[in-house]
């Protein structure tokens, strides 16, 4: 009887392992399918001029995507110039004072705009801007995309300088160092490969964001520089490309896909290795 | 001087963090602005409204707020078991070495993904899939739906769960495991018995993230989900989401209670999403883990 008892219990374990490793694999099943379709169907339409040229018209053979990864640059760019000093100023004030009333609430905000949907991100910088300057712009999509890298900046920096240990400081201060220079020159030196890879995280993230430029920085088939206009970006591009009918468009947004992915997985990986390389081990 | 110095520091850091807060403040009064003529207009009815028709200016919210509770918590059923092996896999089976830090690195990378690739392949590949076992189910083979819609969201969602599982699965502690073990337990009783209830209020913070990713999430869902602005029939029926509405129909917005509808529609969003993010948080920080 406890030997029959025993069998089906250890049947039971190696049931439940095969189950658990079996569901495993399921759930890492999509993620190969996707890749696969992508680099399969994509790397083939990848050439220079595919990376150069302008996209060209329904019919009209090759065409490519600069435009959209010059919009995407932009509003990185911009995106970055919203986040960056207010995300530092954020976190250094976060990780000084640790337990005010204003520390407490900011971390709370921070936390509310982390888990705002893109998409009513979106509205808000279409509110915001795109309705008081009467057009879509890129300055409006490059905002959207600031505030949504805004938090992951500000934890980032928060997190890694809470780490550096009081001795530093300490050492700086008791040198008759003013707090205000120990802060800037002693901490945050200490904390930037923390900080960096923060921001580098936070762009490979809006890289692929879309929803928020549907309708700030809208798209736009020609090249453009001019941060007061429509810019196209890869996302937007897969997005319009990957809705319509052609076939033609359909292959340049799997192309497509294939750079934003190269994009975003070298944002994350460039983010991992300079906390491995340049990190100072306390 | 030197005082001047040190306030203005102060002063700077002060007005950024602010400034934060600000934003936050003003996102909240814009959306309450911006949707504020759509309830003059129609007032409470807004919610139960089961019409949404921008020509007769009736606009009624409750087929997108169903298709977004549908498309959500079907994604959540069918992704916890999944993302729980893998939690459990790193979180008990496979703790260290090479294999565990790969898998780690792919769930990472689940969640890396743009979610307009997701809608992408799910558009090509997975929407002509769906059609054909809809035909052999032998109902409306649309392809598109809220089922099509539910699976890429589950995937998406994996990563949330699995990753805060899996650190309050490795937080059990060794004593108690390790107390069963010398009882006789298998592993699998080990898990059962020790470790999942152990567990089991941090692996809910976990679930709340996914749900709240799972609600707000707009591109892959309006890419396979059908757009159709009805209460949804069937789990196979095209459907639309409170974010996917939104995405489809607001640079094309016709007037300004369309508009104002659309921001309700998207404070709603925010305000469900905000409150199962938070408690979500709540949980995390007081099991004192790391994401």
């Amino acid at each position: 009887m406890t030997e029959k008892g025993l069998k089906v219990r250890l049947m039971k374990d190696k049931l439940f392992k095969f189950i658990i490793l079996s569901l495993s694999i399921i759930s890492l099943a999509p993620l190969f399918l996707i890749l696969f379709f992508v680099f399969e169907r994509g790397l083939k339409v990848i050439n220079w001029s595919f990376l150069t040229q302008l996209p060209k018209p329904v019919g009209v053979a090759g065409g490519g995507i600069s435009n959209a990864i010059v919009g995407t640059l932009m509003l990185i760019a911009i995106a970055c110039l919203v986040a960056v000093p207010l995300g530092i100023a954020a976190g250094v004030y976060l990780s000084e004072s640790k337990k005010t009333k204003i520390a407490y609430f900011t971390r709370l905000t921070v936390d509310v705009l982390q888990g705002t949907p893109s998409i009513v991100i979106g509205i808000i910088a279409y509110l915001w801007i795109v309705l008081p300057m009467g057009k879509f712009s890129a300055l409006s999509g490059g905002i959207a995309l600031g505030l949504m890298t805004l938090p992951l900046v500000v934890r980032g920096s928060e997190e890694v300088l809470k780490l550096i240990p009081h001795d530093i400081r300490e050492a700086s201060l008791a040198l008759g160092v003013p707090r205000y220079r120990t802060i800037l020159k002693v901490i945050i030196p200490a904390g930037i490969p923390g900080i960096v890879s923060a921001i580098l995280l936070g762009i490979s993230r809006i890289a692929g964001e879309t929803a928020p430029l549907l309708f700030t920085a809208f798209g736009n088939p020609f090249m453009n520089l001019n941060i007061f206009k429509p810019v196209n970006s890869l996302p937007l591009l897969i997005f319009n490309y990957a809705m319509s009918p052609y076939e033609d468009w359909q292959t340049i947004a799997w192309g497509a896909s294939v750079v934003l992915i190269l994009i975003v997985l070298g944002g994350n990986i460039l983010s991992r290795i300079v906390v491995r390389k340049w990190q100072v081990q306390f | 001087m030197k005082w001047g110095k040190e306030g203005a520091f102060r002063g700077v850091l002060l007005i950024g963090t602010l400034v934060i807060g600000l934003i936050v403040f003003a996102i909240l009064l814009s959306l309450l602005w911006g949707s504020l003529p759509v309830f003059k207009a129609l007032g409470w009815r807004f919610f139960p409204g089961k019409n949404w028709n921008p020509v007769t200016d009736n606009f009624g919210a409750l087929p997108f707020l169903l298709g977004t509770l549908i498309t959500s918590f079907l994604a959540l059923i069918i992704s916890l078991p999944l993302s729980l092996s893998i939690a459990i896999l790193l979180g008990e089976f496979l703790r260290v070495g090479r294999g565990s830090s790969f898998l780690k690195s792919m769930v990472d990378l689940i969640a890396a993904v743009p979610s307009v690739i997701y809608g992408f392949w799910g558009l090509m590949i997975l929407v002509p899939l769906m059609r054909n076992i809809e035909i052999k189910l032998g109902v409306a083979p649309y392809g598109v739906g809220i089922m099509t819609a539910s699976i890429i969201l589950s995937v998406m969602i994996i990563p949330n769960t699995a990753s805060i599982a899996r650190e309050v699965i490795k937080l059990v502690p060794a004593d108690l495991k390790e107390a069963a073990y010398s009882l006789g337990a298998t592993r699998y009783e080990v898990v059962r018995k020790v470790i999942l209830p152990y567990a089991r209020s941090g692996i809910f913070a976990g679930v709340l993230l996914s749900l709240g990713r799972a609600l707000g999430e707009t591109m892959a869902v309006t890419m396979v989900i059908g757009n159709a602005n009805e209460i949804p029939k069937s789990l196979f029926a095209p459907a639309n989401t409170m974010a996917s509405v939104i995405a489809n129909e607001f640079t094309e917005a016709t007037g300004d209670i369309h508009y104002s509808a659309l921001i309700a529609i998207g404070i709603t969003l925010f305000f469900v999403t905000t409150v199962i993010n938070l408690i979500g948080r709540y949980g995390i920080k007081k099991l004192a883990i790391e994401e």
